[in-house]
């Protein structure tokens, strides 16, 4: 049992021996890890290496987890941690057919309802469709948005309840160069300004390089868990998915040897 | 942020019906097609009988009960299957709202919808079209609202079993046929064949049309009439909680 006190300077996220088994496939096998708070950690691996289901287990949303999740120092999906946790899913889960402010507001009534805080909820919703940089579009449907600005309302409702904990799983897909760099600014920002802790997926593994810490995946299991920094130190390479390819082929040499 | 996360909230059940209505409003032609094609079906029939008013009061009746069942069955049905292919579902699960806040704000919205409806529909029967009815027309659309909500309850727990638009459009013969066959509107349930009668004696529509006949036949409102209405009313809620059950907080 984790108290309040402990889980402050523990990390936002503890993961013990995670497992998740959907049919007779093992997703996650057993995974260990920390998450630190007010940081951004990066889930870098293939597609289908298990980084959404991590993020569902961490969020509360994915069935037959063994193994413990704490989140900000209660178990993953506590009701309690609802209101303080952001997840953004890797399709854009608002509506279409309704305008980008429309979804805002929405959101906003079910995180902050009643009268009382109709103002607060203004405010909330004209900074995140700022921070996404829609001002522009905010009355127009989401649905005739574009791939790149559809996913930042997705992520603009994310932001609505100033969470603690962001979740983002492939944020980043399909945008421009431009948005990019804008997008990950605006996490930074959130990071240092507002101490959000952020855990960041994506197979892309240039994007690694702007992260604070990084658990590469692969099959499941988490191969490294270091600053972007250290792994390239500790396997002599260039680049993180230099150091990545390096941290396979050495996976695969142990596997192999006690079969021989 | 100080809201407990379990506490009932009226708040969000009205934010989530008034999100829904405004979804309904970005389709005016969904909206066009939800009140008059009742009103057209209605006229429709009153001139085929032409020759037979009498049948025309009492299939008309019945008919202003069916209607919001079946549109309300549709529209929820593809509606929920929205909310829960498109992620927004999982998304407001993993918020701090109710499953009751969601149901109870989408059974709002369309039992709003149908009181529209059914008004159109029931005022262009008993004033235009001479749809001879000697109870109150309110408690039509009492049955009306009723019959809705029911419909609203069954789309939204068949949408749990429909993984794809096609399927969920598949279910409404599956489910709503049957009961239309057996409800009385074609012949007397006392005449059907009696294990037909005793599954129609189980099937919620049987006391939608029920419902609507007593108030066809009689001034005031019978005994027959509030076992109806309870039935209808008691049904929907029934299926309503078989629907929170649906959805879940976790998936695979």
């Amino acid at each position: 049992m984790m108290n309040y006190s402990d889980a402050a300077e523990a990390g936002a996220v503890e993961a013990r021996a995670l497992t998740v088994v959907r049919g007779d496939r093992t997703v996650l096998r057993g995974l260990d890890f920390t998450v630190a708070p007010g940081r951004i950690t990066g889930l870098l691996g293939p597609s289908g290496c298990g980084k959404s289901t991590l993020m569902r287990a961490v969020v509360g949303t994915q069935a037959d987890v063994t193994g413990t999740v704490d989140v900000l120092g209660s178990p993953a999906g506590h009701p309690g941690l609802r209101p303080r946790v952001g997840y953004v899913t890797q399709a854009p889960s608002v509506y279409s057919d309704l305008t980008v402010r429309q979804n805002l507001d929405y959101f906003a009534a079910v995180l902050r309802p009643g009268r009382g805080h109709a103002a607060s909820r203004r405010e909330a919703v004209i900074r995140a469709v700022r921070d996404v940089d829609l001002a522009s579009h905010a009355d127009v449907l989401a649905g005739h948005l574009s791939g790149g600005q559809h996913s930042r309302v997705s992520l603009a409702v994310a932001l609505l309840g100033t969470p603690e904990l962001l979740v983002l799983d492939e944020p980043t897909v399909g945008l421009d160069p431009v948005l990019r760099r804008d997008l990950w600014n605006l996490f930074h920002a959130l990071a240092a300004e507002r101490g959000t802790t952020i855990l960041v997926s994506s197979h892309v593994m240039d994007e690694a390089e702007r992260c604070h810490r990084l658990l590469l995946m692969r099959e499941g299991e988490i191969l490294a868990d270091d600053t972007p920094d250290a792994l390239r130190t500790r396997t002599g390479s260039a680049t993180v998915e230099g150091a990545f390819l390096h941290l396979v082929d050495e996976a695969n040499t142990i596997r192999e040897e006690p079969t021989r | 942020m100080t809201t407990v996360a379990t506490a009932v909230s009226p708040a969000r059940t009205l934010a989530t019906a008034a999100r829904v209505l405004r979804q309904l409003r970005h389709d005016p032609r969904t909206v066009a097609l939800l009140l008059i094609v009742p009103v057209l079906m209605i006229t429709l029939l009153r001139y085929v009988f032409d020759a037979d008013p009498r049948t025309f009061d009492s299939v008309g009746a019945s008919l202003l009960g069916i209607f919001p069942l079946i549109t309300m069955f549709l529209v929820t049905s593809i509606a929920t299957l929205r909310e829960r292919t498109s992620g927004t579902l999982e998304r407001l699960l993993a918020m701090p709202v109710r499953k009751g806040d969601l149901i109870g704000g989408y059974a709002l919205a369309f039992g709003t919808v149908a009181v529209v409806q059914s008004l159109l529909a029931t005022a262009m029967s008993v004033w235009v079209l001479g749809l001879d009815v000697i109870g109150s027309p309110w408690l039509l659309l009492l049955v009306a609202v009723l019959d809705a909500l029911l419909g609203t309850a069954l789309g939204l727990f068949v949408s749990a079993f429909a993984a794809s638009e096609f399927q969920a459009v598949q279910f409404m013969p599956a489910v709503i046929f049957p009961q239309l066959l057996l409800c009385g509107l074609f012949t007397p349930r006392d005449r059907m064949h009696p294990v037909l009668e005793a599954i129609s004696n189980v099937l919620p529509m049987s006391y939608a049309v029920d419902g609507m006949n007593q108030v066809l036949t009689h001034t005031a409102a019978t005994a027959d009439f509030y076992r109806d209405v309870l039935i209808v009313a008691g049904s929907a809620l029934l299926v309503l909680c078989l629907g929170a059950a649906t959805l879940r907080r976790r998936t695979g």
